[in-house]
């Protein structure tokens, strides 16, 4: 728990050196913003049947996703891509400690201390002008806050399990791409996943990308009603301690592998 | 000049040769760029099965756009990787080594690296460029294939001037290149959909500021021969890409300025 | 929700076209500045862009000055350079990070102060000084790079930063720890890309290219790609391609830095052959005092931007100091070791070190006397390390 805060503070303070970096992120993540609700706008105006969810409720989802765009585990950690690289990989064997754990928290703070910086500036100013609506009711928000926690460990996993993957050279990457993908396109961050179509609903609500994204954005909303957060944060745990699980045994196999190599 | 072309193709030539020393990750990598086009798209279509039509666009007319836009600036992307990666070479003191050859600087970078990977998003981009063509009621004339392949030219040397953009800046600061990333790839992704579902003084920015219109939108509409809904005239649409031209030449300019900056302030 | 509107006609108007003529203008002015009808200064510069080195390959001494005068006037002249940047200042801990995001300090750093010296064609000029002393500030402003504050300079007659890639024509540079070759590709091919890149004639290339191969042995490292080269096979080849435009003068960074001991004899040697052999002169920058020794006629000295000695390396030494150390490694724990023409200036344990001047008690002697009174285990006598040496030389310039 030490090393996960020791990490995020040093983090936080690297991000605040590079200060320009900050204001012109956050100007990057509302124009996205912007060019998405602009192009939402367009299709809601195309037809007048109804669909999934309402335009205002597409809004604050599409804000909130860019709010939080720090959180989605699409890429694997630079620093151990790195270390596979140069081989220093090896260094880390010989920590006295789990090297999973380890990893997992690095890769907890990778995810948490940007999200914490850029959240709040995009959510005032999307709050102010750009139409982003209060949560749905009370219960809505903290269903979604507690969402958003089991959000942050299921990525954490998610994002290790990508890292881990890269101990197998060439098609680890492969492998690590197409995680990737499939994180954007099923997480809700391309578009809602209320919005694809009707047959893929039962897939996408199965598979584990759902919770880092759409799980608290649809309690958020009100999409979803506060009394289903239970079991949609029971979703995201049993498929976190499944990709931890898997992450664990992959982690032992990959470097067993480097070790046999001589890396 | 046709010195520095020749030392120009020269460089790419060693980039390319220096790249397919590792076969094995190059298909795996472009295969991912592949993947990710993909991605992009299926979104597109799902919206478009979702919704139907996007104001009075039909996803044939959208996938237009779409694969002129991503053709271009793939094109771009393999390109222009020196731009792309000079504020890190400026922060490593890297650019001195430049300095120090007898050529001009804009040569040197141009030719530093030829990102073969990129061919993985050209491939999908022309993949849905040619599904356009088959799915939309127009007759290929040469002029509209000539139009089509100024508009892909013309948009990668629209955002090739933005890469140069973002490498001059580098000399001023590090670190608020996020500015132009967000207008090159913004851009990418506002040039997906045709220009006119977009609020005016944005349709309006990336007119005058950032041509992007010119070497997307408005070719696209002469190709279609639809009547524009924002009434240019057509022959202005037939002309359109040579501004992307312009844009790149004006933003040279700016990067020997910002050489000359670097130069008396040192790094 | 604010609503799109619904009027979208596009007015073609004023700024439309003002960006037009703007953009057109522009064209204008670089078919312009690329036209022959240019005089001053970018004209000489094209010329000197165009135009191939044809020179005897191998005879770099014959190289005169670009305005033709004799060979005995300076090649490199610098009067009183000064260059001053600017350093953001970061600020320590998390509260300091988050001050710094409103208000940046700036701390100004001289890395020039009035440099002056004069060089002749075919000097070994070795510039030392500690790290931060100005020396790769001064390369950088003789190679054009850096445009200095104020002073006076000129390299083979011309001004350095005004003419860029003139002066950089007749220049080779070699970084220690960067290489300038093509990572992935065999050292043959950046060879050839070199050749295109500073337009060397084809057969001239051809002829420097075998004679730096069999000076530097590298036959079997040419096919080998530059990745897989070890540290001195990269120094080696990294000073060929330095060369293959055959420049007459040549500055060396660091270049034995992390070698062995054999790449560092081959370069030292090299290095000496090019100057004495071919007359090439050569400013090396080196933390190491033995390169210093080996090579070089001249010695100066840097210290926080100014010149605080500028002569022989002969010269410096006698005027600074004349001492040796004497490290004697004794065969056990000696509790008082006492001689009366040598002060000991370390003690650790078994190994003590003595400070001696060699004219009061010549080496031989002293060893003899300590040997003779104590079991000595090894023993080894140096110069004293160059920080010393500029550490001395601070202290006597500054009363």
């Amino acid at each position: 728990m030490r090393a996960y805060w020791a990490i995020l503070s040093a983090r936080f303070r690297t991000l605040l050196q590079y200060r320009a970096a900050a204001l012109a992120g956050l100007g990057t993540q509302v124009f996205w913003g912007f060019i998405r609700i602009m192009i939402f706008d367009a299709f809601y105006r195309s037809t007048n049947a109804p669909q999934p969810m309402t335009f205002p409720q597409v809004v604050s989802y599409v804000w909130l996703s860019q709010a939080f765009l720090r959180m989605l585990p699409w890429m694997p950690d630079p620093d151990v891509r790195m270390m596979i690289r140069t081989g220093n990989v090896a260094y880390e064997l010989l920590r006295p400690v789990d090297l999973y754990r380890l990893w997992y928290s690095r890769a907890l703070a990778n995810l948490t201390s940007p999200t914490l910086l850029r959240c709040v500036p995009v959510l005032v100013l999307a709050a102010l002008f750009f139409g982003l609506q209060a949560p749905a009711s009370l219960s809505a928000a903290a269903a979604c806050v507690a969402a958003m926690i089991g959000a942050v460990l299921l990525a954490s996993a998610v994002a290790n399990l990508l890292s881990i993957s890269l101990l197998w050279t060439i098609s680890g990457e492969g492998v690590a791409h197409l995680m990737s993908v499939a994180v954007w396109l099923f997480s809700g961050m391309m578009i809602p996943l209320p919005l694809y179509p009707d047959w893929a609903q039962t897939v996408l609500s199965l598979l584990p990308f759902r919770g880092l994204m759409d799980t608290p954005f649809r309690l958020y909303t009100g999409h979803v009603p506060a009394s289903q957060v239970a079991a949609l944060i029971a979703h995201q745990l049993v498929w976190a301690v499944l990709l931890i699980g898997v992450g664990r045994w992959l982690l032992g196999r990959g470097l067993r592998r480097v070790v046999v190599q001589g890396g | 000049m046709l010195d520095g072309l020749r030392l120009y193709l020269r460089y790419l030539g060693a980039s390319y040769r220096g790249k397919m020393q590792y076969r094995a990750s190059f298909v795996m990598q472009s295969v991912g760029q592949l993947l990710t086009g993909v991605m992009e798209f299926v979104a597109i279509w799902a919206l478009f099965a979702r919704f139907g039509t996007l104001r009075d666009w039909t996803l044939p007319e959208v996938a237009l756009f779409y694969g002129l836009i991503t053709v271009a600036f793939a094109v771009t992307d393999a390109l222009a990787r020196g731009f792309d990666v000079f504020p890190g070479m400026v922060k490593q003191g890297d650019f001195d080594r430049i300095l120090l050859r007898p050529r001009s600087t804009t040569l040197q970078l141009a030719g530093l690296e030829l990102d073969v990977r990129r061919v993985g998003r050209l491939l999908q981009g022309l993949v849905v460029l040619l599904w356009a063509a088959h799915a939309l009621e127009v007759v290929w004339s040469p002029a509209r294939l000539a139009l089509a392949v100024a508009a892909i030219t013309g948009g990668a040397c629209l955002f090739y001037g933005l890469f140069v953009l973002q490498a001059t800046i580098a000399f001023w600061t590090i670190e608020s290149l996020e500015i132009i990333n967000t207008v090159t790839y913004g851009g990418k992704e506002t040039g997906m959909y045709p220009l006119t579902i977009y609020r005016r003084w944005f349709r309006r920015f990336f007119t005058f500021v950032v041509p992007l219109a010119c070497v997307n939108y408005f070719p696209t509409v002469a190709i279609l021969g639809r009547t524009d809904p924002l009434g240019s005239p057509v022959v202005f649409q037939w002309f359109a890409p040579s501004v992307g031209v312009l844009f790149l030449v004006v933003t040279f300019q700016i990067w020997k300025f910002g050489v000359r900056h670097y130069r008396s302030t040192g790094s | 929700m604010p609503v799109l509107g619904e009027s979208w006609r596009l007015r073609v108007s004023g700024p439309f076209r003002a960006s037009l003529k703007f953009s057109f203008a522009n064209v204008l002015w670089v078919v312009y500045t690329r036209s022959p009808r240019l005089s001053g200064l970018r004209n000489r510069e094209r010329v000197a862009r165009r135009e191939p080195r044809v020179l005897g390959t191998l005879d770099f001494n014959r190289y005169s000055t670009r305005r033709g005068t004799s060979v005995q006037m300076a090649q490199i002249i610098v009067e009183n350079l000064r260059k001053t940047f600017r350093v953001a200042e970061r600020r320590a801990g998390l509260w300091g990070a988050i001050q710094g995001l409103v208000h940046r300090r700036h701390r100004e750093v001289h890395a020039l102060d009035g440099v002056s010296f004069a060089l002749e064609p075919g000097e070994l000029m070795g510039y030392i000084g500690p790290n931060g002393a100005g020396k790769s500030t001064t390369v950088k402003v003789l190679s054009g790079i850096l445009v200095p504050d104020s002073g006076r300079c000129e390299v083979l007659g011309r001004v350095p930063w005004k003419e860029r890639i003139a002066t950089v024509r007749d220049l080779g540079v070699v970084f220690g720890q960067r290489t300038q070759l093509w990572w992935d590709l065999p050292v043959i091919e950046s060879f050839d890309l070199l050749r295109a890149i500073y337009r060397v004639p084809e057969s001239q290339h051809a002829a420097m290219r075998e004679e730096l191969v069999a000076m530097l042995d590298l036959e079997p490292l040419l096919d080998v790609p530059v990745r897989q080269l070890s540290l001195g096979q990269r120094m080696r080849c990294d000073l060929a391609a330095a060369l293959l435009h055959s420049p007459p003068i040549l500055f060396l960074d660091e270049p034995t830095i992390g070698l062995d001991a054999v790449s560092k004899l081959a370069v030292r040697d090299f290095v000496r052959k090019l100057n004495r052999e071919r007359g090439v002169t050569i400013i090396l920058t080196t933390h190491d005092m033995d390169d210093i020794e080996a090579l070089c006629d001249r010695v100066i000295v840097l210290h926080e931007g100014q010149v605080l000695s500028d002569g022989t390396l002969a010269d410096l030494r006698e005027t600074i100091t004349r001492e040796r150390w004497l490290t004697v490694d004794f065969a056990e724990p000696v509790a008082d070791v006492v001689d009366a023409d040598a002060e000991v200036l370390r003690k650790d344990g078994e190994r003590v070190v003595f400070r001696f001047d060699p004219d009061t008690v010549p080496a031989a002697t002293l060893i003899s006397r300590i040997t003779a009174r104590y079991p000595v285990h090894d023993l080894f006598v140096e110069n004293p390390p160059i920080e010393e040496i500029v550490a001395r030389i601070y202290g006597d310039a500054r009363p």
